[in-house]
């Protein structure tokens, strides 16, 4: 059997942004994996960072007012 | 053929060249896929719309002015990104100095951890949810609460799905920093968003949902 060092719920949130964005080594990875398993709190954490992540990326958010690319284009025409 | 992820596409390249020979509608062609992310990289450091359209402006006719410049060591779309980041940050430093000085000593204060208040949970939020006004607006109201410098590299990565790399070259930090900046974005913005409000201290209540998810 592996053993797992436990992580503190402090350890784990330093990691949650390189957990989503997987750039965690293997062994970091199971180790946190192992904590959400038996934290609430934690978990918590990861789902909403996750669902956060998700809300901001969905390409709704900064959309180019309307016009925008007729405005740039009449711009560069006036180029000399 | 060594890092190609890091070289400008043959199609970019060739629009390039015909720009460089004297075609100026081939510039609009190579400029055009990128619009929404040169608008979303000026938004980022300026927060208001008309201001950024103007800086995506200039920063277009500036990328045109200077494609002779442009060695295809990068991306295309990290230089013209970077060339949008740098005119936004000096419209900003024209329009309000005092702000420039505070952004100047921002790379203090990264250190330490970074502690999430909410503990609730969340449910998974539909896709459809930003489409209804009211999300879009509490969203992009705490996207714009954030310090610029989180705001900035939550926008890049999370917005536009930019590397961590086209990120750290755009805005001129270390790698290291990308990543610390945007762990605490993410975090802070998770606060601001929490589903609902603690009703703690206030007698009588509890965790009441306000939000959707």
């Amino acid at each position: 059997m592996v053993s797992i060092i436990e992580m503190s719920c402090v350890e784990v949130w330093r990691e949650i942004s390189n957990y989503l964005d997987q750039e965690l080594s293997p062994a970091l990875r199971e180790r946190m994996e192992a904590h959400f398993k038996i934290c609430k709190h934690c978990s918590a954490v990861l789902d909403g960072t996750r669902n956060v992540v998700g809300l901001v990326g969905d390409g709704k958010l900064f959309q180019m007012p309307e016009g925008f690319n007729n405005r740039l284009y009449k711009k560069l025409q006036k180029l000399p | 053929m060594a890092q190609p992820q890091l070289t400008a596409n043959e199609a970019e390249l060739e629009l390039i060249k015909r720009v460089r020979g004297g075609e100026r509608d081939a510039f609009y062609e190579l400029v055009h896929p990128y619009e929404r992310m040169i608008y979303a990289t000026a938004i980022s450091v300026l927060k208001n719309s008309a201001d950024a359209e103007e800086v995506s402006q200039e920063a277009v006719l500036k990328a045109f002015v200077n494609l002779s410049t442009f060695r295809a060591e990068s991306k295309f779309s990290t230089w013209l990104l970077q060339i949008t980041y740098n005119e936004a940050r000096m419209r900003l430093r024209k329009a309000r100095p005092h702000l420039w000085e505070s952004l100047d000593e921002q790379g203090q204060g990264e250190e330490g951890d970074v502690s999430p208040k909410d503990f609730a949970d969340w449910r998974p939020i539909p896709s459809e949810s930003l489409e209804q006004n009211e999300t879009r607006q509490a969203v992009q109201k705490a996207i714009d609460a954030l310090s610029p410098i989180y705001r900035e590299v939550l926008i890049l990565r999370d917005v536009q799905h930019l590397t961590i790399r086209e990120t750290k070259t755009i805005l001129g930090i270390s790698e290291g920093s990308v990543k610390t900046r945007l762990h605490r974005a993410r975090l802070l913005l998770r606060d601001l968003l929490a589903p609902g409000i603690d009703g703690f201290g206030i007698k009588g209540q509890s965790y009441r949902k306000v939000r959707p998810w």
